[in-house]
């Protein structure tokens, strides 16, 4: 469990201001905001890269407030993965091994070996980092911080510099990680979908302070303020159950009929995701390879400068552009269809 | 020959600015090279004279003097270099541009007014000379007093180059190893210090060879025991240039030997 109260620090151009959270043991707790906002500094102040001009730290219920970073057994893995440049990945994963008590060569090179099978990066172990992927470096950062058995894994926007598919992938092991391990997680980004595919917990951050704290389905559907509102995007989060699923095509029931998605849940409760502007309407029921389509009439049109948001009866809401509108001659009480890939689904519990 | 024929007008066009540039660059290397080429073309139709001095062993204790002097120098350097480097790379401080105008002040000053200072303060009666003379230590005239001179003349270059060292490492790395429980020291040991390495390297070359070639502060400071650029500048003015060049062409030589040694480490370092 980690607590921060009441928390300051001023740092550059960056300042936390009064910040107070409380994160559970084993929890996955997402830090969302902004760019600028003082995610990373209140991360960096929890590892105890930095002493707070006021407030205090606690891990499992000690105090740590003055404890330097090496007595926290914390792990962290920053965006440009850090890894050393001048050992092997099998050197950067032993370095914190070897600075334990109970170190010796022999279980070492064998709980290192037994991490890199895990990651699959087994075959990587005498390269040097320059010469890998930003995939590959990534897993090798998460191998060299789970290496240390930490209490907590502090994550600063770790999926960022990825292209999308590895992302994709690196997001479940981040999930994985969890669950095989049960270790708490704290994980800083500014991707709204990042953090409603992964959070028990999410806090927006603002300006340095902690604008709202809740579960996804909270932060949003029940934004606080209109900032909130604004920065985590209108999204379609529709509670259903998985009936069943075959290969990896999941079919759930909602109460406005069934949804198809790319999910591995064979079944149970879950909260389905749609970004709006992943939807597109139609006035007719046309061919596509979309596995998708609601018929519905349209309860609202919100005229949004160059985009038009949608809300149709079923609860849906689509973000299109101005012209289609016009093209379409979109009036409210027009029955339309809304088409949407499987692939943009999100599927979370 | 073929390389040449290759280059079409189009190419030259296209690379009008780089070629440019490479012909006034070529001007300081031709500089340069002209001016020791000419020399050693002199010394080598005066073979004999070469070898005289490399067997004079009033010579080869100037020069040995020389080096290791400089070296003493430059490892003093380091040992306060090193950490005055680390400190202004990573800590932000009122007055650390202060700090950092002070270090490059001996890069400033002519070497013969520095000379001057040192003197005040190092002589029998001046504010450090004299109570080390209570102690038994005498700087002026002795080998204490060429390291002296030397290490005022050419410590900024290795501490410059070992804070710009020490500012490329990313800060997030050493956090990182903090995180995985190595405590400051340690990380510094295994971290900082490799990684900046190349930059110390770099640092202590430029100012080993700075130390080798003072002469002015040197000459006021430590006439005697005589290091080499003072034995050249005597043979100069007593006996001319056939005199002082041989001895100049042996240091050079043996110098250029120990830097093209030095800077291949210092690429395999990195």
């Amino acid at each position: 469990m980690i607590e921060v109260k009441g928390l300051y620090k001023d740092w550059k151009e960056f300042s936390l201001k009064k910040i107070t959270l409380e994160i559970k043991k084993g929890e996955y707790f997402v830090i969302l905001g902004p760019t600028g906002a003082g995610k990373t500094l209140l991360l960096e102040t929890i590892a105890g890269f930095y002493i707070p001009d006021k407030g205090e730290v606690r891990i499992d219920g000690h105090e740590v407030t003055e404890l330097p970073p090496e007595k926290r057994n914390i792990g962290f893995i920053y965006q440009d993965y850090s890894l050393f440049p001048h050992l092997t990945v099998e050197e950067n994963i032993v370095f914190g091994l070897k600075l334990k008590k109970s170190s010796s060569p022999d279980t070492n090179r064998k709980r290192v070996k037994e991490i890199m099978d895990r990651l699959s990066i087994s075959h990587l172990a005498h390269r040097y980092p320059s010469t890998l992927s930003g995939g590959e470096q990534q897993r090798v950062a998460i191998a060299r911080a789970i290496a240390i058995e930490p209490a907590i894994l502090l994550l600063d926007e770790p999926l960022s510099a990825l292209d999308p598919r590895t992302r994709d992938y690196l997001r479940e092991e981040l999930k994985r990680v969890r669950e095989e391990l049960g270790i708490t997680m704290v994980h800083v980004t500014h991707d709204q979908t990042e953090a409603l595919i992964l959070a028990d917990r999410i806090a927006v951050m603002m300006h340095g302070r902690i604008a709202q704290v809740g579960t996804p389905y909270e932060i949003f559907n029940k934004p606080l303020t209109d900032e909130i509102a604004d920065f985590v995007g209108v999204e379609n989060i529709v509670r259903g159950v998985v009936r069943s699923n075959e290969q990896g095509i999941a079919e759930i029931e909602v109460d406005t009929g069934t949804i198809f998605a790319v999910s591995e849940y064979p079944a149970g409760e879950v909260k389905v995701c749609i970004r709006p502007e992943d939807i597109i309407l139609s006035e007719s029921r046309g061919e596509s390879s979309a596995r998708n389509v609601m018929r519905g009439r349209i309860k609202e049109l919100h005229d949004m400068g160059p985009l038009t948001r949608v809300k149709m009866d079923t609860g849906l809401v689509a973000l299109i552009t101005k012209q289609s509108r016009e093209n379409l001659g979109l009036q409210k009480g027009d029955e339309v269809y809304a088409t949407f890939k499987a692939t943009a689904v999100h599927v979370v519990r | 020959m073929k390389v040449l024929l290759r280059w079409s007008v189009e190419k030259v066009k296209r690379e009008k600015i780089f070629l440019l540039s490479l012909f006034l660059g070529l001007f300081l290397v031709a500089f340069v090279v002209l001016t020791l080429g000419n020399m050693f073309y002199q010394q080598a139709e005066d073979v004999g004279g070469l070898i005289a001095a490399a067997t004079d062993p009033v010579v080869l204790k100037a020069i040995g003097i020389s080096l290791s002097m400089a070296l003493a120098s430059t490892l003093i350097a380091f040992l306060f270099g090193v950490p005055l480097a680390y400190f202004l790379a990573r800590k932000e401080l009122w007055g650390k541009s202060i700090i950092e105008g002070i270090v490059d002040i001996p890069l400033m000053i002519p070497h013969i007014v520095a000379g001057i200072a040192l003197y005040g303060v190092f002589m029998r009666y001046g504010l450090i000379g004299a109570p080390l003379r209570r102690l038994g230590f005498v700087i002026t005239d002795a080998y204490p007093g060429i390291v002296v001179a030397m290490l005022f003349m050419s410590f900024p270059y290795l501490v410059n180059s070992a804070r710009e060292g020490f500012k490329g490492v990313d800060p997030r790395l050493e956090n990182v190893a903090r995180s995985l429980g190595a405590s400051h020291w340690r990380t510094f040991r295994e971290i900082t210090f490799p990684l900046a390495f190349p930059s110390l390297l770099n640092g202590a070359i430029l100012s080993w060879g700075r130390a080798i070639s003072e002469f002015s502060a040197v000459l006021v400071l430590a006439y005697y025991p005589i290091s080499a650029p003072i034995l050249i500048y005597e043979k100069f003015t007593s006996f001319g240039l056939r005199a002082s060049r041989p001895i100049s062409v042996l240091l050079i030589s043996i110098c250029l030997v120990i830097f093209v040694v030095l800077r291949v480490l210092h690429r395999r370092s990195k």
